[in-house]
């Protein structure tokens, strides 16, 4: 996973590169509050473009991060999400608390990495 | 043309979690000589992780046991059997039901079972405590039908 924080926006993102899994998710989980922790951010975004795979331990993941961020004052949102895991996030109700939001349209798609 | 597939394969390891990756790609590769849809691999891997998580996570509880996978294809149709010999479930309709977690300070989401059966076409749990637990999954593939019935219309199409 890589992480970039815009420094001018108070805006961290997250490019899950691991398939997620109740083995990967560990590690994921570890260094985003890490950074969340860090950067303090006002919004944390996690870019799935480049996740191959994910079980519902991509759900607790998120809810956890949510948690976490939420303690701290800073938002969540989900962008580049494909069908599947939209689907997987969709039966779990989290989308009405945690927005898909579109990165193309936030001026940060090339500059992450 | 109409060919029929049948064909079997069993697959075994040791309950860790760096197996589950394993597992399902093992499990869609077979599958794949169904020839399915990106859409529908993706439902088995997923499927498949969910079981065999659930065997490591919860049948043998951090503890190490043998995990099984047994699969059959026939014609459009996958069979997948996932168990273990752990500790088995108390009430399989309460673990079935959506947000239902032993394990929520491990932020384990309670939607295993609720996934295995949106995404696959018919699950069925038996468990016996102290035994183990097995989970029977099947899932059509589609694909193959489709992609058939689009050659027929082909071959109406240049037959006119």
């Amino acid at each position: 996973m890589e992480s970039k924080f815009y420094e001018e926006d108070k805006l961290l993102i997250f490019r899950i590169t691991d398939e997620i899994d109740d083995f990967s998710v560990q590690k994921i989980r570890r260094r985003a509050d890490y950074d969340i922790e860090r950067y303090m951010p006002r919004k944390v975004i996690f870019d799935f473009n480049s996740v191959t795979f994910m079980d519902s331990a991509g759900i607790g993941l998120i809810i956890g991060r949510y948690k976490f961020a939420k303690m701290l004052g800073s938002k969540v949102e989900l962008a580049n999400l494909t069908s599947n895991i939209k689907k997987i996030f969709e039966m779990s109700g989290i989308l009405r608390l945690i927005p898909i939001t579109n990165l193309e349209n936030e001026k940060y798609t090339n500059k992450i990495g | 043309m109409k060919s029929e597939i049948e064909n079997e394969m069993k697959l075994e390891f040791i309950s860790k979690s760096a197996n589950e990756a394993f597992a399902r790609i093992t499990v869609a590769a077979f599958a794949s000589q169904l020839d399915p849809t990106i859409e529908e691999l993706a439902d088995i891997k997923t499927a498949v992780s969910e079981a065999v998580t659930n065997c490591i996570i919860h049948g043998y509880d951090k503890k190490q046991g043998i995990v099984k996978i047994f699969a059959r294809l026939k014609e459009n149709e996958i069979l997948i059997e996932i168990s273990d010999k752990g500790k088995g479930i108390e009430n399989i309709d309460m673990a079935k039901e959506p947000l239902y977690t032993t394990k929520p300070n491990l932020e384990r989401s309670g939607m295993g079972f609720t996934i295995m059966e949106s995404f696959m076409d018919e699950v069925d749990v038996e468990s016996v405590v102290g035994l183990g637990t097995k989970v029977t999954m099947r899932k059509i593939i589609k694909n193959k039908l489709e992609n058939e019935e689009s050659d027929d219309e082909f071959e109406m199409i240049t037959k006119e």
